[in-house]
């Protein structure tokens, strides 16, 4: 089949979520996706919940378990892929993963600069005394 | 026929991207819509940011440590999940015309999100009646605004899913019945993403 003919037929190209078609979406790839996230979940829990992990590390563990969940969502569910019709998807999705980055990692770097440069509380007072 | 032959011909056959013309109506409202779950989830960010900031600045009030129960936020977590699951299932049922397939999926989508959304209401009288409401600390208004923001995502979802169905049972599984349908099963998706997120950064963390 020509590039054309596919285009015509909507086989070039997909979108996140489609279900249509026999590339993506059965209900094998759905139940699949439903369990790691239901053990994800689970371990996140156990994971907050007792002491299996030393406990300083239990952020760091909970934010991989969090983006393996993330994860599980964008390919069993959204079914991204790196194929080459989804590769406009998966560069929005990238430029979107850059932004959020930047946002919330740029807000932590200047509060935490704007907390250890402000004066304490006490201070102040004795300033309007 | 040489292997040379078959990889030119091959090559005669690459149109370029310039070249092959509009992308078909569906692709170009799903990938739209993608763009746009992406810019909802930037602004979730913000807020997320927000909150990271804020959550220990609790003005001598209590601290998620003493507000969060977990079981409550468990159960939430899989009413979102479970009906994220259904969704796709509808999805997938209206490409095949399984009709009744599709309305029984969608029905248990919007009674698993009903059920997500009470949970999280009741949760939020039950704070607001202890004296722990938005206005009570900084830690309180980030969790009521991050919180809320994704109850409001959910409960703007439910509205579109009645409408779907009706459109659905009203006009029949055409083409851009099912283009609109792929929108809203993108957007639900999304919003357990966000979730998970939230499940993590606020409660599980919050909890400890």
């Amino acid at each position: 089949m020509s590039e054309h003919a596919k285009r015509a037929a909507g086989a070039g190209d997909s979108v996140p979520g489609d279900a249509e078609g026999d590339r993506a979406g059965s209900i094998a790839l759905y139940t699949t996706g439903l369990v790691f996230a239901l053990l994800l979940t689970a371990a996140s829990f156990v994971v907050s919940q007792t002491h299996l992990l030393w406990s300083p590390g239990v952020p760091a563990g909970l934010a991989v378990l969090a983006i393996a969940q993330m994860g599980v969502h964008l390919v069993f569910f959204l079914h991204m892929s790196t194929g080459a019709d989804n590769t406009n998807n998966v560069v929005a999705l990238a430029f979107g993963v850059l932004i959020v980055t930047l946002i919330v990692s740029g807000t932590f770097w200047i509060m935490a600069h704007l907390n250890g440069n402000m004066i304490p509380a006490t201070a102040i007072m004795e300033m309007s005394h | 026929m040489s292997a040379h032959a078959a990889t030119l011909e091959r090559e005669e056959d690459e149109v370029p991207v310039s070249a092959l013309g509009p992308a078909p109506v569906r692709i170009v409202v799903g990938y739209g819509f993608w763009i746009f779950l992406l810019s909802d989830i930037i602004m979730f960010s913000a807020l997320f940011a927000t909150y990271a900031v804020l959550h220990e600045q609790t003005a001598g009030g209590p601290s998620g440590r003493e507000l969060f129960e977990l079981r409550h936020v468990g159960i939430e977590t899989l009413s979102l999940l479970f009906s994220s699951y259904t969704c796709g299932l509808a999805l997938l049922a209206v490409e095949r015309r399984q009709m009744r397939a599709f309305y029984i999926c969608a029905g248990l989508t919007f009674v698993l999100g009903a059920t997500f959304l009470g949970l999280e209401l009741s949760e939020f009288a039950g704070l607001i009646a202890r004296g722990a409401g938005p206005s009570r600390s900084a830690f309180l208004s980030a969790f009521f605004s991050l919180v809320g923001l994704h109850g409001a995502h959910v409960t703007a979802g439910l509205i579109w899913l009645t409408f779907m169905v009706a459109q659905t049972a009203y006009r029949g599984p055409r083409d851009f019945v099912r283009r609109r349908l792929l929108c809203f099963s993108l957007f639900w998706h999304a919003l357990d993403i966000i979730w998970v997120a939230l499940l993590t950064l606020v409660y599980l963390m919050g909890a400890r």
